[in-house]
């Protein structure tokens, strides 16, 4: 008798374990990384309450599985094919570009769709064999160098100046940036590299000045963003400057005070949330989403970047739903795998955080300068919206 | 090119180039005492910013149990009455911290007095140990603590900036703050005392003995593992004073000493690790060749400057007699 009661019990876990649709998420939430992995990891748990109060997706429960990858690559390619190997439907992350393109080897072989919150646009372009399997929410260089120039030439700024950091994130963006000038007329009269850890480029911001241009675009990230911008200020630079969105965190106005007073950089509309025309499509969403990771984290805590993780999962949970119809999980993982990602590629007009996705069989981005990026200016150590291009 | 702009080159690289030099000298001093490259020197450097920033917002910075564990740890390393110094330090240390939390003139001794602190523990347990062995395996106990330090740097303070508010306001003349001339000043004022401190000191020559020939400096009453300590308080002092006074002109952030302890290195290197004047004027030259490169290849600014290092060594391995191993 005891015996049957065992026999039960492992069939009635088993079954409930095959209802159970398995999500995996590499996050950097340790490494240089980690301040845009944390609040990537912390949207999970909001994700995982909406979803257990709505009961699950068609009536099934959604179990998230979260590895740290330490912002390394090898850490998130193991990690990526450990999450294969458990059964996971769909694999969402990391945070990094670099790690990212390491997991699409990974993901591509064992037929696993991936959703990445990195920035690099070559982690969807072009989408071959391999990036058949992957797409990707947050905005790349290109988009949000489209916003800049455009922004420029609304403004009738001739000719332009840039200062990067020497390495992958400062030569993307001077790639992108050169790319669309040229596309928009503008002459690009100075291009300067320096380096992260610099701390001087007096050089640097006196070539550009001796050069004239009417605006500079500065092509970094976070703090060490601030020191091109004050060097250019104290040698008397007067014209516009403009800084990407790497820079749109709390501790770049802090540390930059008030030389970055009247900077200009284009961002995602989350950034802006509550100051979006109530027609901005996503303004909605992104609000809820600040609202509830404000709820759970504290007033002020929410970044742009745990809204990335936001964004694959409304993209992720149609797409979940309609894969269901098609395919059963418990029966045949493989081919409920291949009816997911044929589902994403069908994603339309998804209104996220950060835009509005439309997937199709070319673009694994979907996403619109447009709806996805608007400028951005400091004022009095704040964000304020400039400019919406819709 | 015009005069203004030759001008303002000119200046920066003076400028970074003293910074250097500062770095260089400590370098010099510690490398002649104990024969150990300060790598580290650049994380020293940065603590003391950093550790400021935190207790002028009112909170414990990490490095302070750093300090105390590695003072714990010399206390245990200690005989008898030497455990005096490392146990009254430590204690004295909390107790600084404590009454410094908010009060920025406090916050500035306690941040150079840790330093100071750390600077001495870190001989005492990881370097006079093993202070008979070779160079080569002292430069990598020295590159292994300056891997450590600056993840311990990340752990503290966190991967972004900060910019502590400067001593003195505002500009000298056009592309020179008073904080900037302040750094000048400290700078030359160092290397003359180091100069004099080691030529016309008795003390200074004691250090210089025990460097050039341990048993018969100790026949002559000078304890090497006393000089080493010195060594590296005078090197964790000119550390931590330079990177408090730096900081509100560069931003101080726990990646910023490699980056100068590396070029202080080359400016070292230039100077043969032995002579003070030669490696402050090398640290100058790095600075004024950054500079310029930076205006006319700045893609390339840190391959040149690193490519500096070439001829120095190139001439430095002609010139040596003998191997000194």
């Amino acid at each position: 008798m005891k015996r049957w009661w065992a026999v039960l019990l492992v069939l009635a876990l088993s079954a409930w374990a095959q209802g159970t649709l398995k999500v995996g998420v590499v996050v950097s939430a340790t490494g240089p990384a980690a301040s845009l992995g944390i609040p990537e990891r912390n949207t999970f748990p909001l994700i995982q309450e909406m979803v257990d109060r709505q009961g699950g997706v068609a009536g099934r429960k959604v179990e998230f599985v979260i590895l740290d990858d330490a912002s390394d690559t090898t850490q998130a390619v193991r990690n990526t094919r450990r999450l294969v190997e458990e059964g996971a439907v769909a694999i969402v992350g990391t945070a990094t570009t670099p790690a990212s393109l390491g997991m699409i080897p990974v993901v591509a072989e064992a037929k696993v769709p991936m959703i990445s919150l990195a920035a690099g646009k070559e982690i969807i372009h072009p989408v071959d064999a391999q990036r058949f399997w992957v797409f990707k929410t947050p905005q790349t260089e290109e988009l949000m160098a489209r916003a800049i120039v455009a922004d420029m030439a609304a403004r009738g700024v001739k000719t332009v100046g840039y200062i990067g950091f020497n390495d992958a994130y400062g030569e993307g963006w001077a790639r992108f940036f050169e790319a669309e000038l040229k596309a928009k007329g503008l002459q690009l009269v100075a291009s300067e590299r320096y380096n992260r850890t610099d701390t001087s480029v007096t050089g640097q911001a006196l070539r550009i000045i001796t050069r004239r241009p009417d605006a500079v675009l500065i092509g970094a990230s976070g703090t060490p963003a601030v020191l091109p911008q004050r060097t250019l200020k104290e040698r008397g630079y007067r014209g516009l400057i403009y800084q990407t969105h790497g820079v749109a965190n709390p501790d770049f106005l802090r540390v930059g005070g008030r030389d970055v007073e009247g900077t200009l950089l284009p961002a995602g509309p989350i950034l802006v949330a509550e100051q979006l025309p109530s027609t901005f499509p996503s303004k909605r969403v992104a609000l809820d989403y600040i609202q509830r990771y404000e709820a759970k984290y504290g007033i002020g805590s929410y970044s742009t970047f745990g809204a990335h993780a936001w964004d694959a999962w409304l993209i992720l949970k149609p797409a979940l739903e309609r894969a269901l119809k098609r395919a059963d999980p418990a029966r045949d993982l493989a081919a409920f795998r291949a009816a997911l990602r044929d589902e994403l590629e069908a994603t339309r007009g998804v209104v996220a955080t950060q835009g509005v996705f439309t997937f199709t069989k070319e673009d694994h981005l979907g996403l619109r300068f447009e709806d996805a990026a608007v400028m951005v200016r400091v004022e009095n150590g704040r964000w304020k919206l400039e400019r919406v291009f819709r | 090119m015009d005069a203004t702009i030759l001008g303002l080159l000119l200046l920066d690289g003076v400028q970074n180039g003293v910074v250097y030099g500062l770095l260089a000298l400590a370098m010099v001093l510690v490398f002649a005492v104990t024969r150990v490259i300060l790598v580290p020197i650049g994380e020293l450097m940065m603590f003391a910013p950093l550790s400021f920033v935190w207790l002028q917002g009112g909170k414990l910075p990490g490095t302070l149990w750093l300090a105390l564990a590695l003072g714990a740890l010399w206390a245990l390393l200690e005989r008898g009455r030497g455990r005096g110094l490392p146990l009254a330090g430590g204690a004295g240390l909390l107790l600084l911290f404590l009454l410094a939390r908010g009060n920025p003139a406090l916050a500035y001794l306690a941040a150079l007095l840790l330093v100071v602190y750390l600077g001495v523990a870190t001989y005492r347990v990881f370097f006079q140990p093993m202070r008979e062995a070779t160079v080569l395996a002292l430069l990598i106990m020295a590159v292994g603590l300056h891997v450590a330090y600056q993840g311990l740097g990340l752990v503290f303070f966190g991967p972004e900036q900060y910019r502590p508010d400067p001593l003195l306001q505002g500009e000298a003349t056009v592309g020179l703050t008073w904080q900037g001339v302040l750094v000048l000043a400290f700078a030359l004022l160092s290397a003359a005392a180091l100069y004099l401190f080691f030529r016309r000191s008795l003390f200074g020559k004691a250090l210089l003995a025990a460097a050039e020939n341990r048993l018969g400096a100790r026949l002559c009453g000078i304890r090497p593992e006393e000089a080493g300590m010195v060594a590296f308080a005078i090197a964790g002092l000119m550390a931590a004073l330079s990177g408090l006074l730096l900081a509100p002109l560069i931003n101080a952030a726990y990646f910023m000493g490699f980056m100068l302890g590396l070029k202080a290195f080359v400016a070292a290197i230039l100077g043969g690790l032995v002579s003070y004047p030669v490696a402050f004027l090398g640290a100058v030259l790095v600075g004024l060749f950054e500079s310029f490169t930076s205006f006319y290849a700045s893609a390339y600014k840190e391959a040149l400057v690193f490519l500096l290092l070439v001829p120095a060594l190139f001439y430095q391995s002609l010139r040596a007699k003998g191997v000194e191993e």
